[in-house]
């Protein structure tokens, strides 16, 4: 099975979330060691000053060590950028509710093919704004609709800015306040755990938000190339456990839950979506018979009062 | 008779060079006041910025944001008096907490700039009161604004705040957290920033100089304009540098960026400009500029109109020959006004004579009319007597004698 496996490769897709200039693209760039996405940011005065999220996936096939990943990056340029952001997160819950129709649909099919093309979204890295010492309304309000429908790890951007206790306070916060407001973000605890996952898990949940710095520069310090960036006062470099979390986000996106987040799409997500649309079907199907009966119903009342005008003329 | 503008050499010494040195002494003991508001969104550095600023805590750090997202705009002021080598500074910061913190920001401009003309207002009514008190100045003499370092360009909240405030107070732009930003995304994200100012027609206050002033401070202020606008971090906090000064700054795992080093942020050239070399410049900006306009238009709309004749120059001589060409025609004035009573008066009184004349002459025929009558009847009654009494006796002798007599 792992030789099928192999061949035919694995769909991964996320979707990035976040106002302009948090580092997503830069973020995606260095997770994946390599220029994959373009900035989305409005670099001319006569750029593009987009009015509503937009939504665009870039799809690249990656290789290592013979196995291939067909990684779709969805990113939103627009989100919460406008004066008035209300809805902004319309079209991302959207998109994310599409790729679950277009794989039912093709799920129902009576004829269905070999493997279906996963589009589905499979993690949703949401950025938080470093320096808001909580959660801001937008961040609440789009964290419990898009937890409903994806795997969601928050991730605190640019964390250059923040020196280590603020980082702590922060985290502390952060975690404070999505439990108030019933947020549940990947991971989530699942009885099939073993010890050693349940412990992994843990981990992460102590971590999250991962406090991350992206770079695509690579410097020289003492004599080692070194990804990162160079201040005047000093270099962060970004795979240092000490100066962000990057690795940690990274093995943990990638090395150990890459799969468990695919399965965890399918069976959670996927599932209550599948269940929602089945039961509305049902629902509009048992409306229509109704409809039918009742029309019925209201033909035979009406043929006896028919038959009553006729003997009256 | 005009003023003659020719600058005289004096011959000796008279002492008016003191002026200064007395308006300096006044200054000193009146004391002098600040206004600064602070705008940009929660936990972007503001309070801070201004602690650092002052190098006094005027505002407590705060702990938690106000997650809640229908306060919407709050304007909260501080006071305090500062001190320095004998110079008493009164300096309010007004603060604006909830800014840009909604999911709807739309109108969050509009309570600033109602503060802010509120209090052009208030100096409104204060100028126009017929007796006039000391006058307090709330009027806010500049406003930070803080650009998020996203590394891009402005935002859509950004352009909009400032075009609608930029006429009305001295804009400074600032972006704060600047050790987000390596050297080259800040020279980037500050060009575009400015390109984006630019194209808006945005005017903010950039520093000026006079043709007058020394080789350095001219040199001084074009190193600041060419910075503007300021990329800072702000920090109470102090730690030990690499040369083993003690020195305030952020100290991360990576190293320590200091607050007053000018290498690594524009602390320094920001707080230079606003507080040693061109506060005044504010104030006087905020003054003579700004409020200025908003008066003219604010006395428009309430519907005076511009009357310029009050600026003619003021000339005794003409003024007199106007005085009395004035008089003379007010004289003639009164002389034609007089004749026409007159005249009204004899034509009344004509017309009354004319009137009683008819009247007379009426009653003169009347009374005529009547004696003829009379006469006719007393004719009459002479004939009846005659005709009867035919043979004439002495008896009517007698009684002739005796009519007659009658």
């Amino acid at each position: 099975m792992e030789r099928k496996f192999l061949k035919r490769g694995m769909n991964f897709n996320i979707i990035l979330v976040g106002e302009s200039g948090m580092g997503k693209t830069t973020l995606v760039n260095t997770i994946f060691a390599g220029h994959l996405v373009d900035s989305q940011g409005r670099r001319t005065v006569q750029g593009p000053q987009r009015k509503t999220t937009e939504i665009v996936p870039t799809t690249q096939v990656i290789e290592e060590n013979n196995v291939t990943l067909r990684l779709t990056v969805v990113d939103t340029p627009g989100f919460g950028d406008q004066t008035n952001n209300e809805g902004c997160w319309v079209p991302v819950i959207k998109y994310i509710k599409d790729q679950h129709a277009a794989y039912l649909e093709r799920e129902l099919k009576p004829q269905r093919e070999r493997s279906i093309n996963d589009t589905r979204v499979h993690a949703c890295l949401y950025f938080l704004n470093p320096g808001s010492k909580g959660l801001r309304p937008i961040d609440i309000e789009v964290l419990k609709r898009l937890t409903e429908v994806v795997n969601v790890i928050p991730v605190l951007a640019k964390a250059d800015s923040t020196t280590v206790e603020e980082r702590a306070a922060f985290k502390k916060r952060i975690k404070e306040e999505l439990a108030m407001q019933r947020i549940q973000a990947y991971p989530y605890p699942s009885e099939e755990d073993d010890e050693e996952d349940i412990a992994l898990n843990n981990k992460i949940k102590e971590l999250s938000p991962f406090a991350v710095v992206g770079s695509e520069n690579v410097f020289n310090e003492n004599g080692a190339p070194v990804r990162g960036r160079r201040h005047a006062w000093g270099i962060i470099n970004v795979d240092n456990p000490e100066h962000c979390d990057f690795v940690h986000l990274r093995n943990f996106m990638l090395r150990t839950h890459l799969y468990d987040l695919i399965e965890v799409t399918a069976q959670r997500h996927y599932e209550s979506f599948r269940t929602q649309q089945l039961r509305q079907i049902k629902e509009m199907r048992a409306a229509q018979a109704q409809n039918a009966t009742q029309m019925a119903q209201q033909q035979q009342q009406i043929q006896p009062g028919a038959t009553l005008f006729k003997q009256q003329a | 008779m005009e003023a003659s503008n020719q600058k005289k050499k004096l011959q000796g010494y008279v002492g008016f060079a003191n002026l200064p040195n007395q308006v300096h002494r006044k200054s000193i003991k009146r004391g002098f006041t600040f206004t600064l508001m602070v705008v940009g969104e929660a936990g972007i550095g503001k309070s801070t910025l201004i602690n650092t600023l002052f190098e006094t805590k005027i505002f407590p750090i705060k702990e938690e944001t106000v997650v809640d997202a229908q306060t919407g705009v709050e304007i909260t002021s501080m006071g305090a008096e500062i001190q320095e080598g004998g110079v008493k500074l009164r300096l309010t910061v007004v603060d604006t907490p909830g800014f840009g913190n909604s999911i709807n920001n739309e109108e969050n401009w509009k309570p600033i700039l109602e503060n802010i003309e509120s209090r052009f207002d208030a100096f409104l009514g204060q100028e126009n009161r017929v007796i006039k008190n000391k006058i307090t100045d709330n009027r806010i003499d500049a406003l930070i604004y803080f650009i998020k370092p996203t590394g891009h360009s402005l935002r859509a909240i950004d352009i909009e705040f400032m075009k609608r405030l930029h006429t009305k107070v001295n804009l400074i732009p600032v972006i704060p957290k600047s050790d987000t930003l390596t050297q080259d995304e800040l020279t980037g994200f500050k060009s575009r920033v400015m390109a984006d100012i630019n194209y808006h027609q945005i005017q903010i206050f950039k520093p000026n100089w006079d043709p007058l002033d020394d080789a350095e401070t001219v040199a001084d202020c074009k190193d600041m304009l060419a910075k503007i606008p300021f990329a800072v971090i702000g920090s109470d906090k102090s730690y030990e540098n690499d040369s083993g000064k003690t020195v305030r700054g952020r100290k991360y795992p990576w190293g320590l960026i200091e607050v007053d080093n000018e290498s690594h942020n524009d602390f320094v050239k920001l707080r230079r400009m606003l507080i040693c070399t061109h506060m005044n410049e504010l104030k006087d900006a905020t003054d003579t500029v700004l409020y200025e306009n908003h008066r003219s238009q604010k006395l428009f709309t309430m519907g005076h109109v511009q009357d310029n004749t009050v600026f003619r120059e003021y000339n005794p001589a003409a003024y007199l020959e106007e005085e009395r060409r004035l008089h003379d025609l007010k004289m003639q004035k009164m002389e034609a006004e007089m004749n026409a009573v007159f005249q009204q008066k004899v034509q009344e009184k004509e017309t009354k004579l004319k009137q009683s004349e008819e009247e007379l002459y009426a009653r003169h025929k009347e009374m005529k009319v009547n004696l003829e009558k009379q006469r006719i009847e007393l004719e009459e009654k002479k004939k009846k007597l005659m005709s009867t009494n035919r043979p004439v006796t002495p008896i009517d002798k007698k009684q002739k004698r005796g009519l007659f007599s009658l």
